[in-house]
């Protein structure tokens, strides 16, 4: 599978092309600034690209930036945003168009290497990877008022919904809390009833959908 | 000497004659009608106060006078390169017409403009005529010369100055006159509109008591700028000396220990490792607040409206932002503090009012950034000693910034906040 790696800071870059290599990714390029990974976005179309949200030469957002104009131009690109914080605001932008195949993760997840190849690959695949913080301010949010449906879930359905919102199979669900997958599907239809969510086979919907509700009213 | 420099010099300074004539002229037949009525007006106005009419129109007519008297100040920079300070007191923005009037009243520089307006409409008048006499005379003088005389004379007498023309011998001695006078017209009449221009700024200009008074509040912002950013490094100091400093610390040590452990006791040894990998986590996590405790990333990354979406979407109440900046950024140090400012209102908003809705309004207009907070709640909010207000207060007014709370009981509550800045 052929990277794209946008990161400015020298150490966290080789880093990651290391892991990354480690894990049997082909690395297309490694690059350090906006300009240079539009260029490789454009001309070396990869399968998926890890971006860092800041990047020279302005060190605001043009990572992210990019990322959004690449999809624009080639719709569906996965790309995996990865930002020393996280917020509500830029992964409204990243999901706006729907297509999936977005990933947003604080940077501190690569500290788990399994886990952040495991959100490298559910990308590649078209599917989400959200970071838990974004999941848990939405969720906080939702709950302010304390008569929301979320309210009503069980600890168990929250657990399995912030799980889900981050883009999680069943299977995987299932191994994460060592339950059964039957139990995890059987606490998926109950959250989807709950929430009054069309039930969906397809993961990448099915986390789209979850979003959808926790966004709405904004 | 090179005579084509001599009278290029000659040409360029009857230009500057004529100039000086023709705007002084415009001024007086422009300034004296207008000054008058500003003055009536501003009479009547005041007069009226005590029956509560004047409460309503004074506010405008104070403007009106502000405004025609920014308009002279503008003139008399680019006229005669003349620069009169303004010394007004920002309007207070409060619904009451009372408050205002009151505000407006306490004023010293509404009383230096009625003061203005009287010398305007006679002294200045005056001082703005005298050019275009002094050109225009001495053309009257040549006509009279020319056969004008037969005319004006009429058979009796015509004094032309301090000259009587009976005939066209004394209309020549006219002429004669009138050449003196267009020579010291020549040399003079710039330097009389410069004149009218120093007249007005001696008595629009702010007086010493007034700069006294801007010297005193700037010291005074000065120093609550410095304590407020010396107590914020304390507490950053602090922060990093207790939080992050301390993790990384006992990070290393028991990575040491891990080093010992690997061979003899590789249980124990994982162990400390998977204690290490937390306390990294930890140490990011307390810096990533910091951080967003001095500078939030988003404001970095794309200025003060989004970083107010951004914090209106991590507020439990449903908040709408309104932001029209014109797509510029403003200055950091004004950025970073209507931000921190927003941040505080909305936090109260959240904690003591009750409300379960808020809007945020960011506007910028005619260099000054507006800023309304409001929300539906319980109102009663103060500004003033003690309160969270105070604080931001104290911030904004390094930026001679002002902030105006209307919150009667029972809601709803509006904030207001004004920033002089300009967009980059």
């Amino acid at each position: 599978m052929r990277v794209v790696l946008a990161e400015d800071l020298f150490l966290l870059r080789d880093g990651l092309v290391r892991l990354l290599e480690a894990y049997d990714f082909e690395i297309a390029a490694a690059v350090e600034s906006g300009p240079e990974l539009e260029r490789a976005l454009t001309e070396l179309e990869p399968d998926v690209a890890v971006v860092d949200v800041r990047l020279p030469p302005t060190h605001t957002d043009e990572g992210l930036q990019c990322a959004l104009r690449a999809r624009g131009r080639r719709p569906g690109l996965p790309v995996l945003v990865l930002s020393q914080h996280v917020e509500q605001l830029y992964a409204r932008e990243l999901l706006a168009d729907g297509t999936g195949g977005i990933g947003y993760l604080l940077k501190d997840r690569v500290f788990d290497a399994e886990q952040f190849v495991d959100a490298v690959r559910r990308v590649a695949a078209g599917g989400t990877a959200m970071d838990p913080q974004v999941i848990q301010q939405l969720l906080a949010r939702r709950s302010g008022d304390g008569r929301g449906p979320v309210d009503r879930l069980t600890p168990r359905e929250r657990e399995v919904m912030e799980l889900m919102a981050q883009g999680r199979s069943n299977a995987a669900i299932a191994g994460k809390l060592v339950v059964t997958e039957r139990a995890v599907a059987k606490h998926t239809a109950n959250i989807f009833v709950k929430l009054g969510l069309e039930v969906s086979d397809d993961d990448n919907r099915r986390v789209l959908a979850v979003l959808a509700y926790l966004d709405r009213d904004r | 000497m090179n005579t084509n420099t001599k009278s290029g010099e000659a040409g360029s300074r009857a230009r500057a004659m004529v100039l000086a004539a023709g705007r002084g002229l415009a001024l007086a037949v422009v300034s004296l009608p207008l000054s008058v009525l500003g003055f009536c007006l501003s009479l009547v106005s005041m007069a009226l106060i005590p029956i509560g009419v004047g409460a309503l129109t004074t506010p405008y007519v104070v403007r009106g006078v502000r405004l025609w008297a920014d308009r002279r100040r503008a003139l008399a920079e680019k006229w005669g390169g003349v620069r009169i300070p303004s010394a007004y007191r920002p309007l207070p923005e409060t619904a009451n017409p009372w408050k205002r009037t009151y505000a407006l009243l306490r004023d010293p520089a509404t009383w230096r403009d009625l003061r203005w307006l009287q010398v305007d409409m006679t002294a200045g008048f005056v001082s703005a005529l005298l050019p275009a006499v002094l050109f225009l005379y001495p053309l009257e003088g040549f006509a009279v010369a020319g056969g004008l005389w037969r005319v004006l004379a009429d058979g009796g007498t015509y004094w032309y100055g301090f000259v009587p023309v009976t005939g066209q011998p004394s209309a020549l001695g006219a002429a004669a006159t009138a050449v003196v006078l267009l020579a010291a017209a020549y040399r003079l009449t710039p330097r009389l509109l410069l004149a009218h221009f120093r007249l007005t700024r001696a008595v629009l200009a702010p007086g010493r008591t007034e700069l006294a008074e801007r010297v005193r509040v700037l010291t005074e912002t000065r120093r609550d700028a410095v304590d407020t950013s010396a107590a914020e490094l304390r507490r950053i100091e602090r922060d990093l000396h207790d939080g992050a400093q301390a993790r990384l610390v006992a990070m290393g040590m028991d990575l040491g220990t891990v080093e010992m452990l690997v061979d003899k006791n590789p249980e124990k040894a994982k162990e400390l490792l998977a204690q290490a990998r937390r306390s990294s986590a930890e140490a990011l996590s307390e810096l990533r607040d910091l951080v967003r405790g001095i500078h939030p990333p988003v404001l970095a990354e794309r200025g003060l409206g989004d970083a107010v979406r951004a914090l209106a979407l991590r507020l439990p109440v449903t908040t709408e932002v309104n932001v029209e900046l014109g797509g510029g950024r403003l200055q950091a140090p004004v950025e970073s503090a209507a931000y921190f400012a927003v941040s505080e209102m909305l936090t109260n908003a959240v904690k003591h009012s009750g409300a379960d809705r808020i809007w945020v309004d960011l506007h910028h207009e005619a260099d000054r950034l507006r800023i309304s907070v409001t929300d539906n709640g319980g109102g009663g909010a103060v500004a003033g000693a003690g309160s969270g207000l105070a604080g931001v207060e104290r911030r904004l007014g390094t930026f001679d910034g002002v902030l105006a709370v209307s919150s009667p009981a029972g809601g709803p509550t509006m904030v207001t906040m004004e920033i002089p800045c300009v967009l980059s």
